[in-house]
Parts: C-alpha cells; sequence; structure tokens
C-alpha cells in the first residue's frame, strides 16, 4: 500500500440546466479510482452548487497510481428516474508521482461530455502521499520524469543520456465502427477515452520501469501515439530518450558541479545483443528506406565495414576520452570507437533529441528514413512480417516484453524498421541516430510504419557515466572549430555511400563538407548562418487503384520509392531556389488513403556559411528541338534566375566573399573538381559549368521532356514568398532572427476540402494538394498581420486522407513577434564575429591529434562551465548569435538599446502583475452571486482565469522556465448527432478545438503551471456523415505543463541578489 | 487595421447581387486559383477553420458582424474597404477569415448575453481589454434605433415593429434584433433589483460608466413608458432623454429617498408624485403668484435679454382667468420673430406650465407625457420667443431660488426636488 490518493471535490460553477422545470439542477459528483468509488451529497437546485466536500482517501498501488486516471463524474440527481450523468473529468495524477513537479492539483476543470462538450467547470483538490521508497517496487516506475520537450528541458542538466527507450500495448478498440454500432456512441466514446487513458499510463509505466533498469531517471522527447488500427484493435505506443538529469537548482549551484556524476550511477546492465544485424548492408531496395542522397539508385560501395570490428571494444575502453574538435584521421577513428562503445551496446543508438547540450554533436551525416508497409489483419500472423515481395525480410529478435501476441508483432514490425534505420546511419558513417521519430499512417487495413532521423556521431562524454576534470575543458573547447563541425562530414570520403560532392569546409577550411545537408534535427545554436531561413515544403499526390488486402500494400509500396524520389528532388529544387544549401527539421509524412497517397516534407531552409554556395537550376530542353521551344525554355531559365536572385535578397543571403589567403588552397580531388569550380562563384553564370555525371542531375539539372516536367518547372514557381513581415520555419528558432518579443500566439487550423472529379490525374492531384497547402499558408499570414513582423515557428503539417476524395491538412504552429531593427544588428555582429574567428583558427596549425594522444583523453569537448552556465540557465532557445552579442557589451548603442529593452521589460512586469493577483484572488473565493453585490467592484474587472500560453516550442520568448510540472498528455473524443445545428462541420471542429485549449489550459493550471511547451496535436481524426446529421472527432494533444517567469521579473529579483548571481543570469536576458 | 468607408452600411444595399452569390461559395473562389487548367478538377472546401490559443479578435469584422451583415455582405465590405489591395490577400482567403470570425462570434454571443460569464468562462483565452471591448461593442446601439425603442415597452409587441424600424433607420433586422434583445435582457435583469441602477447594470453586464447610464436611462424610460416618438420630439437626441433620465433617478426615484428599496432607481417615488399636487397654490393663489412674478423680474431686469417677454408671460399666468387680451391679440403668426414681440402660441404660460406639469404627475398618463407637455408648455414657446440659452438659464434659476423668498409657501423642499431637476431637464431639451 504504497500511496494515498487524496481528493476533495470542492464546488461546481456554470453548470447545464438538467431540470427543465426549475431551470436548475440537483448535482452530486462520483470520485472513481480503480475500482473504488466515493460520492458527495447532492446539492439541491443549483447551477453554482458547493459541495466541500471531505477528503476521499484512496489506498492503492503505486503502480495504479501511474496507470489509473482519476475519474471524476458529475450527475444530476434524479428520485423517480437514473441520474443523468453531466460529463467528466479525468485527471492525470502522474505530476504529483515525483517530487520537483507539482505536489498538489487544485482548481477548476471543464466538465466535458462527448456529445455536449465542455458543461461548466468543478473545482477540485487532489493530494498523494507516498509511503515507501517506490523505486524499490520493480512494477512502478514513480519518480521518473516525462519531458516532450526535446531537447535537455531548461532547468535541468544531463549527466548522463543512455538512450533510446520505446515501448507499445495494444487492446482492443471498444468503438472503431462507431455510426453502426448498436451501443450508443456516447457509450464506447466514453469508453474508449477511460481505455485510453489507461493505456497510456500503463505505457508511462512500462516506459519508466525502462529508464530505471538503464539508471536513468527521466525521459526526454516523449512521444508518444495512438494508431486506431479499426478491428485488429488500438496500440498506443511511445519512443523517448532515457536520461539521467540533473535539477539546476540555482545558477550558481551549478558552477563547479558541471562534471560532478551521480555517484550512485553504476554501469548498466544490458542483455543486448551486440549485432543484431550483421550483414546490415543498408538499403538495398527503395521501397523501404531512404537515405537522403541524390540518386534514388545509389551504389553503396562502402557498407558499414568498420562495425564489426568497432563492437568488439568493451565499452569502459576510451572512457572520457575524445574531442570533437579533432578530426584528423586517427582521431574521427577513435572518436568513433567510443561513440560505437558508448551507443552500439544498446540495440538502438537513437535518440528522440533534436536539440543537444553543447559538444553532444560532433558530426551530422545526413537522414536517414526506412518504411514499411503492412496490412492490419494479418495481426495474428507473424509469417506475415515481411510480406511485401521486394523487401527483405529480417530475422527477427526475440523482444520479450509481452505476453500477448499483438504487441510482439507490432514491435516486430517497429524493430525491422529501427534495424534498418541503424544500418542506414552504418552506411553514413555514424553510429547514433538522433532526431528520430516513427509515424503511422492507416487507411483500413493497410499500415505504413514510417521512421526517420538524422545520422550522426556523437560525443561519447555524455553517454557514458564516466568522470570527466572540467578544468580541461576550457582549453579544448577554445580549439573547437567554430560552429561549422557538425557539418563535417563523419564518411570516408574516398567511401562515400552515395555520390555526393565535397569541398574544404567554408568555415574552418579544414575538413570536408557536403554541398548540401539535410537533417531532423533542429539547426544547432552555436551553427554559423548567411542571412535568415524559411519553410520550405514538398508536395505530392499520387493516385493510386482501389485494391483490397495484399493488393492493396503491393500497390503502395510499389509507389513509395517514386514518392520518396520525387519529394526529395522537390524539396532539392526548392533549396536551390531559395538560393540555401541546407534543411533542418525535415518530416516527410506519407500518407495512405483509399485512392490515393499524398506525400508532404517540411524543412527549414538555412544557408550554412561552412557548406559553399548552391548553385543554381539548370534546365535543359529536349532535343532537337526548335527556335520556340528554345525560346520557352530560356525564358524559364531567366524566371528560375530571377527567383533565386529575388529570394536570396528576400532572406538576406549574402555570404562574405571568401579572400584567397584564407582559403589556402586546398587541392581538389578530382572527382570535386567542378564542384569547387562553381561554389566560388555566381551561382547563376556558373549553371553551364555543372558537372552533368548521372549522380547529381536531378539534383541541379531540370530536363523538360514532358509536360509532367514543364509542370513541376512551374509549380516550383507558384510558391509565393511570405508577405513583407512574416518569416516562417518548422524548427524551434528562426536562424537570422532573435529579438523575440514577448508576444506569442499558438493556434491550430485545420481544412478539408473535397475533391469533386472522377477523372482525376496525378498532375491536377498535386496541383490541388499544392494550392491547398499554399492557401492555408496564405490564410494565416492574413489572420496574424496584425502581429508582423513576425515568424511562423515549428509549423507543423499533418495530412490525412480521411475517405475518398477528401483532404485533411491540420497545421500547428506559433507566431512569435520580434523586433526588427535589433534582430538585423545581432546577426551582422555575431557572422563577424564567428568569421574572424574561423579564419583566426585556420592559421594555427593542426595541433589536434597530437594533443589528443598526449592526454590519455580526459576531456572532450565540453564548453566551458561558464558558457554552459549561460545557455542553460538562461533561456538556451535564445540564438547564439544573440548571447554572442550580449557578452560583448563594448559600444555605448549596445548599452543604450539594452537600458531601453530594460524599461520596457519593466512596464510588463507591472502588466502581469494585475494578471497575478488576480489568480491568486479567483482559488481563494469561487464566484459566487454574492459578488455581485459588491458595489465597488470595478466593471470589467479583470479576468478572474488565469493566462496559460502554448507554444508548440520548447521555452517561452523572453521567459525563463523555472519549473517542469509534468507532462500533459490527454485524449478526447467529441461527437454530435446534431451536426447542422452546431454549426456544420466547421462549427463543430472550431468549438471542440477550441474546448481542448481550454481543458489543457484548466489542467495545466490545476498543476500551478501557466504555460504549455513543446505542445503538439498529434491526431485529430475527423469523421463525418452529414446525411446522417453527424459527426465525431478524436484529439490527442500532449506537452509539457511549466512554471515561467518573465525575464524582466527575474532581472528585478537579480539586481538585488550579489553581483555574481547577476553576472550569470543577467547577459542573456537583457537583450531579449 | 483597416476601417471600412465611411457610409458603408447605406452602400451596401448598391452592391450587385451577383458579386456578393460569387463570393458565397468558397468553392468558387478558390476555383481560379487552383484549377485553371485540366477540366473537371475543382475542389470544394468542406471545413475551415482556425482556433488560436488566444482568440483572435478582428475588429473591424466584429462591427460588421454586430451591425448584422451577412458573411457574403461582409466579405463584400472588405473587400471594398481595400484590404486585399493592403495585404495581398484573395478573396477566398478573405472569404474564410470572415467565416472563421463569425463562427468565433457566434459561439462569444451566448457568453455575452451575461457578460460576467465571458470573464470566467475557460474556452476561450481573450485578454481583458479584448473582452471589454467585446462587451462594449455587443450593448453599443444606435441612436437611430434607440430613438425608435425608448420609452416604448419591451415586449413580443414591439418586436413585430422591429422590421418597420429596420426599413426606417436602414439598421439591419438583425442588428435591430441585437439591440432589442439587449434593452430588454437588461431590463429583465435589472428591473427588480435593489441598489443604484447604474451600478446593477455595471455589475450584472460590465459595460463602461457611460454604456451603463446609458441602459440606466433606456430602463428607467421603458419602465415608465414614457413618449418619446411624437413628432414634436423628434428633435431631441437619445443623449438628451438620457441626462433627463439620470436626474430624474437621481431626485425623482425611490432610491433618492431610500437607498434599500427594490426597484428603488426604476420607480418614480409615488409619494413625491402625489405631494407634487401642493404645488398648485404657486399659481392658484393670486398673491403668491404676483409675488413670485415681482421676485423674479425684479432679479431679472437689465439681465435679460428677453425680459419683457418673460415678464408678459409671468404676469399673466393665472390659470383661474381666460388669456388676458392683450396678450392674445399681441400675438402675432410665429414668423415675426425678429421684432421680439411677445409669442404666445397656447393660452398658457410659463409658470402656469411648469407648475401645471408637475400637479399633473399623479396619473400614469401624465407621467408618460411628461417630455410631451415640457416641450409643448417651455420648450416652444421660449423657443418662438427667440430666447437665448443664457436668458432661459437666468430665469429658470431665479424662477427656482425666488421661491424661497415667498413667505406663504410652505412646500420649499419638495419645489427644489421637482424644479432642480425639471431645471436641469428644461435646459437640456432647450435648443432647436
Amino acid at each position: 500500500m504504497p500511496g494515498k490518493l487524496k481528493v476533495k471535490i470542492v464546488a461546481g460553477r456554470h453548470l447545464p440546466v438538467m431540470d427543465r422545470a426549475s431551470d436548475l439542477t440537483d448535482a452530486f459528483v462520483e470520485v472513481k479510482f480503480g475500482n473504488t468509488t466515493f460520492k458527495t451529497d447532492v446539492y439541491l437546485k443549483s447551477l453554482n452548487p458547493q459541495w466541500n466536500s471531505e477528503w476521499f482517501k484512496f489506498e492503492v498501488d503505486d503502480e495504479d497510481l501511474q496507470d489509473e486516471p482519476l475519474q471524476i463524474t458529475v450527475l444530476d440527481h434524479d428520485t423517480y428516474s437514473a441520474n443523468d450523468a453531466i460529463g467528466k473529468v479525468y485527471i492525470d495524477i502522474d505530476p504529483l508521482l515525483y517530487s520537483e513537479a507539482a505536489t498538489v492539483i487544485s482548481g477548476w476543470f471543464p466538465i466535458y461530455d462527448t456529445i455536449h462538450g465542455i458543461r461548466g467547470e468543478i473545482n477540485v483538490v487532489v493530494k498523494v502521499d507516498l509511503f515507501n521508497d517506490l523505486n524499490r517496487f520493480r512494477q512502478s516506475s514513480c519518480g521518473v520524469k516525462f519531458f516532450c520537450t526535446t531537447s535537455i528541458p531548461k532547468c535541468y542538466r544531463a549527466v548522463v543520456i543512455h538512450g533510446f527507450v520505446e515501448e507499445l500495448v495494444v487492446n482492443e478498440d471498444p468503438e472503431y465502427q462507431w455510426i453502426d454500432r448498436i451501443r450508443t456512441p456516447r457509450a464506447s466514446n466514453e469508453a474508449r477515452q477511460r481505455l485510453i487513458s489507461l493505456m497510456s499510463g500503463e505505457l508511462q509505466r512500462k516506459i519508466g520501469l525502462k529508464v530505471l533498469e538503464m539508471r536513468g531517471n527521466a525521459v526526454v522527447g516523449y512521444l508518444q501515439c495512438f494508431d486506431l488500427e479499426g478491428e485488429s484493435g488500438l496500440v498506443v505506443r511511445a519512443i523517448g530518450t532515457a536520461c539521467t538529469l540533473d535539477k539546476l537548482s540555482s545558477p550558481a549551484a551549478f558552477l563547479p558541479a558541471c562534471n560532478s556524476p551521480s555517484k550512485e550511477m553504476k554501469e548498466i546492465p544490458f542483455n543486448e545483443d551486440p549485432n543484431p544485424n550483421p550483414h546490415s548492408s543498408g538499403p538495398s531496395t527503395p521501397l523501404k528506406n531512404q537515405t537522403y542522397s541524390f540518386s534514388p539508385s545509389k551504389s553503396y560501395s562502402r557498407q558499414s565495414s568498420s562495425s564489426d570490428t568497432d563492437l568488439s571494444l568493451t565499452p569502459k575502453t576510451g572512457m572520457g576520452s575524445g574531442s570533437a574538435g579533432k578530426e584528423g584521421g586517427p582521431f574521427k577513428a577513435l572518436l568513433r570507437q567510443q561513440t560505437q562503445s558508448a551507443l552500439e551496446q544498446r540495440e538502438f543508438p537513437f535518440l528522440t533529441l533534436t536539440a543537444f547540450p553543447p559538444g553532444l554533436l560532433v558530426h551530422v551525416g545526413g537522414v536517414v528514413s526506412a518504411r514499411s508497409v503492412k496490412l492490419l489483419d494479418r495481426i495474428h500472423n507473424p509469417a506475415f512480417v515481411g510480406i511485401m515481395g521486394n523487401t527483405r525480410s529480417y530475422k527477427l529478435l526475440d523482444w520479450n516484453s509481452f505476453n500477448s501476441d499483438e504487441p510482439e508483432t507490432r514491435d516486430a514490425w517497429w524493430a525491422e524498421i529501427r534495424q534498418e534505420i541503424k544500418s542506414h546511419a552504418k552506411a553514413l558513417g555514424c553510429h547514433a541516430v538522433v532526431g528520430y521519430s516513427e509515424s503511422t499512417s492507416i487507411c483500413e487495413e493497410v499500415c505504413i510504419l514510417s521512421a526517420s532521423g538524422t545520422a550522426a556521431v556523437l560525443n561519447p562524454r555524455f553517454l557514458q557515466e564516466g568522470t570527466v576534470e572540467g578544468s580541461l575543458e576550457q582549453r579544448i573547447e577554445e580549439n573547437l572549430p567554430v560552429g561549422c563541425g557538425f557539418c563535417h562530414i563523419p564518411y570516408d570520403e574516398l567511401n562515400m555511400p552515395f555520390p555526393a560532392h565535397l569541398t574544404y569546409c567554408y568555415n574552418c577550411r579544414k575538413q570536408k563538407v557536403p554541398d548540401v545537408l539535410f537533417t531532423t534535427i533542429d539547426l544547432p545554436t552555436d551553427a554559423v548562418v548567411v542571412g535568415k531561413g524559411c519553410l520550405i515544403q514538398a508536395r505530392l499526390c499520387r493516385l493510386k487503384k482501389k485494391a483490397q488486402a495484399e493488393a492493396n500494400a503491393t500497390a503502395i509500396s510499389n509507389l513509395l520509392p517514386f514518392m520518396e524520389y520525387e519529394v526529395h528532388t522537390q524539396l532539392m529544387n526548392k533549396l536551390k531556389l531559395k538560393g540555401m544549401n541546407a534543411l533542418f527539421g525535415l518530416r516527410i509524412q506519407i500518407t495512405v488513403g483509399e485512392n490515393m497517397l499524398t506525400g508532404l516534407a517540411s524543412a527549414t531552409g538555412v544557408y550554412l556559411a561552412a557548406l559553399p554556395t548552391p548553385g543554381g537550376i539548370q534546365i535543359a530542353g529536349k532535343t532537337p528541338s526548335d527556335g520556340s521551344y528554345e525560346q520557352h525554355i530560356s525564358h524559364m531559365q531567366k524566371r528560375i534566375n530571377d527567383t533565386i536572385a529575388k529570394n536570396k535578397e528576400l532572406y538576406e543571403i549574402n555570404p562574405p566573399e571568401v579572400s584567397e589567403e584564407i582559403i589556402g588552397s586546398p587541392i581538389p580531388e578530382p572527382r570535386q573538381r567542378s564542384r569547387l569550380l562553381r561554389s566560388q562563384s555566381e551561382s547563376s553564370d556558373e549553371v553551364t559549368e555543372l558537372d552533368l555525371s548521372h549522380g547529381k542531375k536531378d539534383a541541379f539539372v531540370l530536363e523538360i521532356d514532358d509536360t509532367d516536367a514543364v509542370e513541376d518547372v512551374h509549380s516550383l514557381l507558384t510558391d509565393v514568398p511570405p508577405p513583407s513581415g512574416f518569416y516562417s520555419c518548422n524548427t524551434e528558432i528562426m536562424p537570422g532572427i532573435n529579438n523575440w518579443t514577448s508576444e506569442i500566439q499558438m493556434f491550430t487550423s485545420v481544412r478539408v476540402v473535397r475533391l469533386s472529379s472522377l477523372n482525376l490525374t496525378n498532375q491536377a492531384l498535386n496541383k490541388n494538394f499544392n494550392g491547398l497547402c499554399e492557401n492555408l499558408l496564405k490564410s494565416l499570414y492574413f489572420k496574424l498581420r496584425s502581429m508582423t513582423p513576425c515568424c511562423l515557428c515549428h509549423v507543423n503539417f499533418t495530412v490525412s486522407l480521411p475517405e475518398d476524395e477528401l483532404i485533411q491538412v491540420t497545421v500547428t504552429a506559433v507566431a512569435i513577434t520580434f523586433d526588427k531593427n535589433q534582430a538585423l544588428q545581432t546577426t551582422k555582429a555575431h557572422v563577424e564575429k564567428t568569421l574572424q574567428r574561423a579564419s583566426a583558427d585556420s592559421e594555427e596549425p593542426l595541433q589536434f591529434p597530437l594533443e589528443l594522444c598526449s592526454d590519455s583523453m580526459p576531456a572532450p569537448a565540453f564548453p566551458a562551465a561558464k558558457e554552459h552556465l549561460e545557455s542553460t540557465s538562461s533561456n538556451s532557445g535564445t540564438p547564439a548569435a544573440q548571447r554572442a552579442t550580449s557578452v560583448d557589451y563594448s559600444s555605448f548603442a549596445d548599452r543604450c538599446s539594452s537600458w531601453i529593452e530594460l524599461i520596457k521589460l519593466k512596464a510588463q512586469t507591472i502588466r502581469r502583475g494585475s494578471i497575478k493577483t488576480t489568480v491568486t484572488v479567483e482559488k481563494a473565493s469561487p464566484m459566487s452571486d454574492g459578488n455581485f453585490r459588491n458595489r465597488s467592484a470595478p466593471p470589467c474587472a479583470s479576468s478572474t482565469v488565469g493566462v496559460v500560453k502554448m507554444t508548440p516550442l520548447s521555452f517561452i520568448p523572453g521567459a525563463k522556465i523555472t519549473k517542469y510540472l509534468g507532462i500533459i498528455n490527454m485524449f478526447f473524443i467529441r461527437e454530435t448527432t446534431s451536426l447542422r445545428e452546431e454549426g456544420g462541420v466547421s462549427g463543430f471542429l472550431h468549438a471542440f478545438i477550441a474546448e481542448v485549449f481550454a481543458m489543457v489550459r484548466a489542467h495545466v493550471a490545476a498543476l500551478g503551471g501557466n504555460a504549455v511547451v513543446s505542445y503538439i496535436m498529434k491526431q485529430c481524426v475527423f469523421m463525418e456523415n452529414p446525411s446522417k446529421n453527424q459527426a465525431q472527432c478524436l484529439i490527442n494533444v500532449s506537452g509539457d505543463a511549466v512554471v515561467f517567469v518573465r525575464e524582466s521579473d527575474l532581472e528585478a529579483m537579480s539586481t538585488q541578489q550579489p553581483a555574481v548571481n547577476c553576472q550569470t543570469s543577467c547577459p542573456g536576458e537583457v537583450t531579449t | 487595421g483597416p476601417s471600412l468607408a465611411p457610409g458603408a452600411r447605406s452602400e451596401i444595399s448598391a452592391l450587385p447581387e451577383v458579386a456578393l452569390r460569387l463570393l458565397a461559395r468558397p468553392g468558387a473562389v478558390l476555383a481560379p486559383a487552383l484549377g485553371e487548367r485540366g477540366p473537371g478538377i475543382a475542389m470544394t472546401s468542406e471545413l475551415d477553420i482556425f482556433v488560436g490559443n488566444t482568440t483572435l479578435i478582428d475588429e473591424d469584422v466584429y462591427r460588421l458582424w454586430l451591425d448584422g451583415y451577412s458573411v457574403n455582405d461582409a466579405v463584400a465590405l472588405r473587400v471594398r474597404s481595400g484590404i486585399l489591395e493592403q495585404t495581398g490577400a484573395t478573396a477566398g482567403v478573405l472569404q474564410s477569415d470572415t467565416m472563421d470570425h463569425y463562427r468565433t462570434f457566434h459561439m462569444l454571443e451566448r457568453l455575452l448575453h451575461a457578460p460576467p460569464k465571458l470573464l470566467h468562462q475557460l474556452i476561450f483565452q481573450i485578454p481583458p481589454s479584448r473582452q471589454a471591448l467585446l462587451i462594449e461593442r455587443y450593448y453599443t446601439f444606435d441612436e437611430a434605433f434607440v430613438r425608435e425603442v425608448l420609452g416604448k415597452k419591451l415586449s413580443k409587441g414591439t418586436k413585430k415593429d422591429l422590421d418597420d424600424i429596420s426599413a426606417k433607420t436602414g439598421i439591419t433586422l438583425k442588428s435591430c434584433r441585437r439591440q432589442f434583445d439587449n434593452f430588454k435582457r437588461v431590463f429583465k435583469v435589472v428591473e427588480e433589483m435593489r441598489g443604484s441602477l447604474v451600478d446593477n447594470i455595471q455589475q450584472h453586464f460590465l459595460l463602461s460608466d457611460r454604456l451603463a447610464r446609458d441602459y440606466a436611462a433606456i430602463v428607467f424610460f421603458a419602465n415608465n413608458r414614457f413618449e418619446t416618438g411624437k413628432k414634436k420630439l423628434q428633435y431631441l437626441s437619445f443623449g438628451d432623454f438620457a441626462f433627463c433620465a439620470e436626474l430624474m433617478i437621481q431626485n425623482w426615484t425611490l432610491g433618492a429617498v431610500d437607498s434599500q428599496m427594490d426597484d428603488m432607481d426604476v420607480d418614480l417615488d409615488k409619494e413625491f408624485l402625489q405631494d407634487l399636487k401642493e404645488l398648485k397654490v404657486l399659481v392658484a393663489d393670486k398673491d403668491l403668484l404676483d409675488l413670485h412674478k415681482s421676485l423674479v423680474c425684479t432679479a431679472l431686469r437689465g439681465k435679460l435679454g428677453v425680459f419683457s417677454e418673460m415678464e408678459t408671460n409671468f404676469k399673466v399666468c393665472d390659470p383661474v382667468q381666460a388669456l388676458p387680451p392683450k396678450v392674445l391679440s399681441a400675438q402675432p403668426p410665429a414668423s415675426g420673430a425678429e421684432d421680439r414681440t411677445p409669442k404666445i402660441p397656447a393660452p398658457q404660460n410659463l409658470s402656469r406650465g411648469l407648475v401645471n406639469v408637475a400637479a399633473k404627475l399623479t396619473h400614469n398618463k401624465d407621467v408618460r407625457d411628461l417630455f410631451v407637455d415640457l416641450v409643448e408648455k417651455f420648450v416652444e414657446p421660449c423657443r418662438s420667443d427667440h430666447w437665448p440659452l443664457n436668458d432661459v438659464r437666468l430665469f429658470l434659476n431665479q424662477y427656482s431660488a425666488s421661491v424661497h423668498s415667498l413667505d406663504g409657501f410652505r412646500h420649499q423642499t419638495l419645489w427644489d426636488r421637482y424644479m432642480g431637476t425639471l431645471r436641469g431637464c428644461l435646459l437640456r431639451l432647450y435648443h432647436d
């Protein structure tokens, strides 16, 4: 009996009228946890009942505490007939189960009913008393913290990053064909909500157990998803990154403690299979994977040749050694060994993180992805794995996590995909995959499983529980190449996994870099970027014949490689058109429908200073050709060149001219000669110099050999740039903009269009789909025009194909305003500064390898304690450029601007103060009729509802997160049988999404928080049946509940503290 | 933000039907943008929503919605405002945006009916300043509309007249309904409530002080059914009536003497009205009348531009006698205004008129006609004599004050309560 859950029902308000005769309600409340139920008294005839109940006490196992949600049902008492349910509240009590998070849940919760939506609110207080040291109980994992945030949470420090954790649970879906069932939809939907709540809890607990096994104490980048598989059931699966986190209690305390490992940590007892797939010869067919390169028909001349030998190293060797900055041959090998030893002992060396502690990310190889088509009706047949004739079937490992067959099958599916990802990473010379994510698309009985990530070489320091001397870090940090190390190729340039064109890094001039870099991660904060970034999307539709079962799956799997290829080509062309050379945050979503497939890739394009200037796009006509055709071609060529020039201006891409002395004279290898030539001159003139070898043809030269190709070129040019004052990206931060104001607006926009044509062509379909996405963006820009200058960050498009000829696009993003003038100023300063540093570096002799050898590998490349502190304790979402300038207060102008900023912030403090007080007022006295009699209350007195910010980003601009209160993971179903009366489908969904936001905010407020960060709407499944006047929608959202403090408030506090404290916290904040 | 061209409301009817119809179908808007090529390709929007964590409120669209325009009319009006050129948006974008805002307003409307609910609800996160704006605008009414309804019973019967009001004023029927329902809702809530009328309205509807005072006037007028629609009252604005209402609420209601009564600010003090009969003595008692007159005349001689007219009117204020022949003969047609000849449009005079108005207030019918009487018996005579406002003020001040020097008159307090308010009202009502 390790825990006691205590619940008190205080009051209700705004209840619906349940008795038409009296226009009142006789409400009471049932409080249920597990199998125990308590009831309050009936509060007669009131819409604002004051139950003020006793404490209801549940004595329960901690396992149940983790699995079960607290169920609160509000009912209307009826003497003669059955009591009518008004609605329910599910409260996830998990945040109360670990220290540092919330201690009490207390507040007004919306009472939710699947048919009526929100019907009033109920005030509840929940507490948990834990009796024992819970870690002794193997079945529970109380105490493990969960974070949706895909970086190390702001007020924590990563001691060790243990690696990938995954789990899934399967159950029968209580309702998968809701309209046709005999049971009322409401009953089954309530059952469904309850079940999913339970499954989420169970899943989280099981993941937590795995984390404890690994000696971790937290999961970062936790992503939980539902697969609604219809008849074959309901799958809840989750992935995350197990970490050992240390709470940063105060900035000062953190200074010396930077590298002290936790004493209680022990070596992880892995029962790993060190080499699960020795013949992982990488992608053999394009179907199940796409390692991003320029051609779908890649030749892998050197496949993971190192893996077998490297794996023989024991995890202990080379402990704590290795510097990211030393990239000579010997070092590279050594580093790889260490990384491997740390990572490869794990089944999957994957991290779901997209941003990393400084120094962790050494090199980035490129995007790795894998897809697999599965048939859901074969769920009980394990032999089905690898059913697609043209894919290789893997020998399955024994993942013995479940007793039932079903999860095992699902586990096997995912394991297969992960294996493939892993082998792709190896092919790229990488031993880890970062920015890793998994997704599914289901249509009837066909399911596409997808996984993608970025192959990377990581510094092993964080991945092991080693001891490192902090004093050495400073020195090594100084020798790190600034902001370009991650661009340097991790693979062997003589044995490249795909044809790429290498040059010496334009930043440090020491290492080789590819000409284009695609990644799924966020832009590293120290990356040197020229100009601004922008959202780049590739959009594609493919018609598919309707088919059943295997025939359908085969048809889909035959289409997939072509789609992957086309999406990739589009991305590449659009990137060139923007004059940029790298993509971050790449997310490719392939969606399957009954008669079509869609592909939507989103990424943020940037110009990395380390990479060469991209070449232009060359249009090649068919031969032979006549005069008018030539003219047409040249006209199109001109338009493309104009667009590139315009984009360069728009995104301020003016890479500095690199003088010959700085460059030195790298001797180009024969293969790269043409590449180098082009990169040093203006792109548009140089296109004729392009290497037209097969390998890169698709990337740079568009052959106009048929009408489709002409259309493709046209569609390239139809993408309209955002109106002035707007920027957009799908990453956390926008390169080139850093002076965010505190004004943010998170939103969700949903569009469903019907394609009303019987004889659709791919061409027309593409055009429609493209138009849908473009129009959606245009609408967003229009709606948010009052916020300019602003940037749409973390723009996340999701496509689903709910039925024939219906396309649904859901977008969630956050608009953040910024101060235009300051942003420009700081960017320039930073770029210049880093360039100077880079050129200075290049003159120094190469000394890294020597240093490494002599030093018996004590310290990896880690930042100085001071900088580490800055980046962690201050809002680490603020870009590096900002930090750079704020540290260097040399000019009077700088002081001035920050002084003005200070005053602005002060003003904000005052305004915010009023909100704070009203929150406490609200808690103290729920609104009652008596209040109205109070004549002294001013009209429109400030709202009693505290403001809760929501953002898909991991930070709040201009504020500092002081506490993480726990994960928010909520699942709602809403249904209606009076669709027209509720304003049609738009009215229905609009109201529902608003309600979902409200419920998220209420839960956060009850935990004592004032924001949700890393918010994501993972699912929005909308179904309608207009002829029956019915509709249903299912929404799943998650995020991290936090407490944030405005930096201006912090500043006021820090000025009262000793100067030491002030120094550590101020510089990063003054300029924001 | 962009604002609508002035007079947009009146222009809407001139918009070509065709243009509106085109905009009515989102598919038709999208089609040119998406399917210029390829036959049979069309994409119709089934669902299109935008939901912000902070609810977006577009003030211009809110105004259009409040003014009762359909989505299509609103889109057409927004197009006219030049917003497409300013923002580079397409008609489809505008249509979608307008629909979104309309849907939001529709969802908010239920809450706006009880504004405290808007503050306490959790569904829409709206900054307090925006909440105040939403409420204030929702309860703001059109001058033209309120003049049609002021003093009428807020019942179903009146609601049927809304069609006529809409046609007469050019305000959309939808907007008329909203305004009427607002009046009625506020009336129902505060009608039988204890305490200050303005405060009650502010507490329950969270209106600004100004708007709450206006609503107090509307409620007060509706409750007492003051006639405001007569032709001779047409020159008066809502503001004139509201001003009078406030004075009357302050001085003539139960609340003026006892702040603990129910309906204290809504109903006139019946006892007070009964007592007003006592004032009759001022005109019935010849001595008293003469004394009063001479006091006024003495004080005002040389100060009043219209002294002779005043003197004439006052002198012949014997309620028992018919008007003196001299005065009757001296009454020229209204056209001879410039020569300042005394003109008495009716067989009555100022003092008698004012006192008689008081004496009659015991009957509900006469209470309703209060403003008609005031205009007929005071404003019009003075106006036809071209009294400057300042002279009216001097006269009324002296007329009220002199009573204090009348020895035989015992109702000084009553007189002050009556005349203090009436003086203020008359000064406000006295204009062209």
